[in-house]
């Protein structure tokens, strides 16, 4: 169930924690989380699929991203190219055959694997969104804040959004990234019943789209 | 119920997580910022970011205040104008 992985970060190797159903089967699952609150709020949906598939015959990895959930890396050190590179990586680890990105997921998953993209996201629309809580939040404190300003400030010397110390090239790569998706299938959120997760103010379990999602992977990875 | 009016309310279910029923009976005095638990700040944004994706409208900084979120007839008529706007 638990499985480490060696992940290149700005001090060296370093180990990443990675949630694994692994049997040593054929068909073998790189799933790259969605990007800050979002991974959260998907996390328990995707877990429930991982069993689904593992009980389907198919292995399947989550790992973490350097910086996020149980990683010990800093938050503040990481890049959109940082991720890409820790992915490639832990895709080659895992011997990944297939890959499922999800949302931002899509902006740093390794591109090279066939598989799925579930409801890309683009870094400029993550980035806005936590720019807009933290003037909000500023805002209900009494304080001035705008986005424009703010956006200035964490191109040059990084920012904290929602509690997320992030540096000046994350910010700077969010901007503009968007997802390259190279012949993977773009699994679009109606296809799985009921509203997206990553909307949700609270993190929910959903059994039915877990199920409508394992069986999209399934017949995806036959394909 | 115009357009903007049910996908205001669709957002709503999906955003925080509320049934369809529960988010059918909201009316023009329905409070939102402060009456939901579920509406806080970074659910705001996510609310205002989704808004403007399926309405294809731009909300700026200074339009979002206290006033905006405080009822459900309120951030629908400033919705209403915006779409207008853009027509």
């Amino acid at each position: 169930m638990i499985a480490a992985w060696p992940c290149p970060g700005p001090d060296g190797q370093s180990e990443e924690y990675a949630l694994a159903f692994d049997r040593g089967r054929k068909a073998r699952l790189l799933i790259v989380p969605a990007l800050f609150d979002e991974a959260n709020r998907m996390r328990r949906m995707l877990v429930d699929m991982m069993r689904l598939l593992d009980d389907a015959g198919v292995d399947s990895f989550l790992p973490d991203l350097p910086g996020c959930n149980e990683s010990l890396q800093d938050f503040s050190a990481q890049s959109l190219h940082g991720w890409r590179r820790a992915m490639v990586q832990a895709a080659r680890h895992f011997g990944a055959s297939d890959v499922l990105a999800v949302r931002g997921g899509a902006l740093v998953f390794p591109h090279t694997l066939p598989g799925l993209v579930l409801e890309p996201a683009k870094g400029g629309s993550l980035l806005r969104q936590l720019i807009r809580a933290r003037v909000i939040v500023a805002r209900e404190a009494g304080r001035q804040e705008d986005s424009a300003g703010l956006l200035e400030t964490g191109r040059t010397k990084g920012l904290e959004l929602a509690g997320w110390h992030c540096g000046a090239s994350l910010i700077a790569g969010l901007e503009t990234a968007v997802a390259q998706i190279e012949g993977q299938r773009i699994v679009a959120q109606g296809e799985l019943g009921g509203g997206g997760l990553w909307l949700r103010a609270e993190p929910a379990a959903a059994p039915e789209q877990s199920a409508a999602l394992a069986k999209i992977v399934q017949s995806e990875i036959a394909a | 119920m115009s357009d903007t009016d049910s996908t205001l309310r669709a957002i709503l279910c999906d955003v925080l997580g509320l049934s369809t029923e529960r988010v059918a009976a909201f009316d023009a005095s329905t409070g939102l910022f402060g009456d939901l638990p579920e509406l806080d700040s970074m659910a705001v944004a996510g609310l205002l970011t989704e808004i403007e994706d399926r309405l294809d409208v731009v909300i700026e900084d200074d339009e979002v205040d206290g006033e905006l979120l405080e009822s459900y007839g309120n951030l629908l008529a400033f919705l209403d104008a915006k779409v207008a706007e853009k027509a």
